[in-house]
């Protein structure tokens, strides 16, 4: 069993490419107004990463409160609109575009051989959008926040609370539309775009997971939007949609809301099993096991998303046989996420498999996912919901699956990609050292609110009954060591972009088309159209490509 | 990119039909102002709706050149109907059953 597959070239005579596409033209202009979907990408990482500071210092606020049972660090109105614009954040700011506007902006042309996204105006619209969007949070929140948690759920955000409610809507609704831009962008660019012989079933998977995630983005995200503008209407001018009494139904709005929100899960997590995809077989070498059934699956889990909103709401006073009918909806889901848990399973089987730093964090991502994802078939089930929903349960099997999963996918997309990006590598021992810090400080943190949950403990409340105090205690120990996995990334992967070795044109021995470029790419990405005369993860032709250059120059 | 397929022609669409479906959509407005007055009961909102969804269907199919697009074109907007109807049915489930009580 060899140790690693990276192949570096000698380091005394290598150099990142004088011209790339971060060194074509200068000045904060070329960047500000630049078409090229690799530094938008760039912008979007930058912004994404920002926003994920902001949210993670407001969950760090969240776990010192919830250190000692009274409600002492900040008042209990100030708890409330502490976690709600966690919740907002995360979720608008940095989850729903973390995979797919960085990593996604940045390979999808690049894996299917083509110069660009299909309209390139579109896409640094979708930037502006966001950062606009961003902008209005952040005053928001400094002028006073948000405290109807992420949901908005009324007759709260309608009725009974005075804070920033107009001003966060409007911002999640300029977001949606930026996030609209981006799933438009890639559906047309994978149905126009592809490279000559890139046919449908030799597309990478990543290509597949963004596909899936952006037919949800296109048709859930207008239905989030209009549930918003009602919201604000109803508080502006009082059309009663939400009223009773004027013949409204506030349970309408979450039917709205989770209509889109529920497939926004999916959204944020399709674009991380793309993720995984490309590195488990990179690092098993190995084609993943049944590509058809995991490009499928991605679809199965778009369509099956949007039939299953229902199972937020088994207890806010749904019809007896609404609830049976979700319930047994929701158990669809587990079939195609299992799909693809046994694939990745079965593509390491005899693999040869390395343990660099993108394959650790995708373990930790199949770890946690499959924990995170069981626990949703409690949570579907309405007998077990009733006891665990509104406790820290729910709140641990949505952290399992959007921090253990989505994060360890975007961590583990990041590493893998980084020496493309940069030309660069990372320092490979740190950054495995952060991979595994960051799934200990993650199962510290959020494994006790699971028994916290089971023992009652309900969500969003600043104080709680003493007997509680040891496992939030662990929870928020667990947090800060939690902390350190995600600021070392930020410190090596700064450190690198300087010092860094030379990456190569293909340092893992990746299949992918963007690996068969330079490093960092050209703004055209390749010299010459690509044709894909080979299935996608072929690494036997890969063998062939570098038995066809040794000849050559020899 | 253009389409290298014979369907990307750009079908030139006579200015006779605009003119129809504009007088068309003249008519409905007129019928839905007309039904207003009339008094049907529960039936008012569901004829306005159905004439409603009569005119956006003429507006899609003529005026946005639905009709002499693409296959893919017209899977694209029955993705987005196909969604709605979802959106629709399913929470309607729930209103429906609500009054039907314990069982």
């Amino acid at each position: 069993m060899s140790t690693t597959i990276i192949s570096l070239p000698d380091q005394s005579t290598a150099r990142v490419p004088k011209v790339n596409y971060l060194t074509k033209e200068n000045g904060l202009l070329s960047w500000l107004l630049t078409g090229d979907h690799k530094r938008i990408a760039m912008l979007y990482l930058i912004s994404i990463s920002f926003f994920f500071f902001i949210g993670g210092a407001l969950a760090g606020l969240i776990r010192l409160e919830l250190l000692t049972p009274q409600s002492d660090l900040m008042a209990t109105d100030t708890y409330n609109k502490v976690f709600s614009m966690h919740g907002i954040i995360m979720i608008f700011f940095f989850l729903v575009p973390s995979v797919p506007a960085t990593l996604g902006n940045f390979f999808i042309p690049m894996m299917l051989g083509a110069k660009d996204l299909a309209l390139p105006k579109v896409n640094l619209l979708s930037w502006y959008l966001y950062v606009a969007a961003g902008i209005l949070a952040l005053y928001a929140m400094s002028t006073g926040g948000v405290d109807t948690g992420w949901t908005f759920t009324t007759p709260l955000s309608t009725h009974y609370v005075n804070t920033n409610v107009i001003t966060t809507g409007l911002a999640i609704f300029i977001a949606g539309f930026s996030s609209i831009f981006t799933g438009l962008n890639f559906i047309v660019t994978i149905h126009k775009m592809r490279a000559p012989g890139m046919t449908w079933f030799r597309m990478p998977l990543f290509v597949w997971a963004h596909y899936a995630a952006s037919i949800l983005m296109v048709l859930g995200t207008p239905v989030l939007a209009i549930a918003l503008v009602l919201v604000v209407l109803e508080r502006t001018v009082g059309i009663g949609v939400f009223d009773p009494a004027k013949g409204g139904d506030p349970l309408l709005f979450q039917h709205l809301f989770w209509f889109y929100s529920h497939p926004a899960v999916y959204i944020m997590i399709l674009p991380g099993m793309g993720v995984i995809n490309e590195v488990i077989s990179t690092f098993s070498r190995k084609r993943v096991f049944g590509y058809t059934a995991v490009a499928f699956s991605s679809v199965a889990i778009a369509v099956f998303g949007f039939f299953v909103w229902a199972h937020h709401m088994f207890i806010m006073g749904v019809s007896n046989y609404a609830v049976l009918v979700f319930s047994l909806l929701t158990m669809l889901v587990a079939v195609p996420s299992a799909i693809k848990i046994f694939n990745w399973a079965f593509t390491l089987y005899k693999g040869s498999i390395t343990f660099e730093t993108p394959m650790l964090y995708s373990f930790g991502f199949m770890g946690l996912f499959t924990i995170g994802g069981l626990t949703g078939v409690f949570l579907g089930t309405s007998g077990t919901d009733i006891h665990l929903t509104e406790t820290y349960f729910i709140v641990a099997h949505f952290h399992f699956v959007m921090v253990g999963g989505m994060l360890m996918a975007f961590l583990a997309g990041l590493h893998f990609w980084w020496p493309k990006m940069t030309g660069r590598m990372y320092p490979e021992k740190i950054s495995q050292l952060a991979a595994v810090v960051t799934f200990i400080g993650f199962n510290f943190t959020f494994f006790p609110q699971f028994v916290l949950g089971t023992l009652g403990m309900p969500r969003r409340y600043a104080s709680y009954p003493p007997e509680f105090q040891i496992l939030n205690v662990f929870s928020t120990a667990g947090a800060t060591i939690l902390g350190v996995g995600y600021l070392l990334p930020v410190l090596y992967l700064t450190w690198s972009l300087k010092y860094g070795e030379i990456a190569g044109n293909n340092p893992w021995q990746a299949t992918g088309l963007e690996w068969q470029t330079q490093s960092p790419p050209l703004t055209e990405n390749f010299i010459e159209t690509p044709i894909m005369d080979h299935e996608a993860y072929d690494y036997e032709w890969l063998e062939r490509q570098k038995e066809k250059e040794v000849a050559s120059v020899g | 990119m253009s389409e290298p397929t014979k369907h990307d022609e750009h079908h030139i669409v006579s200015p006779k039909v605009y003119l129809v479906i504009f007088l068309a959509l003249l008519v409905l407005t007129t019928l839905t102002v007309a039904a207003s007055f009339a008094e049907l009961g529960i039936f008012n909102p569901i004829v306005a709706l159905a004439i409603a969804v009569v005119k956006a269907v003429l507006v899609v199919l003529f005026f946005m050149h639905v009709k002499y697009s693409t296959r893919l074109t017209k899977l694209t907007v029955g993705a987005g109907v196909f969604t709605f109807l979802v959106l629709i049915s399913l929470t309607l489930s729930d209103y429906v059953s609500r009054a039907w009580g314990r069982w």
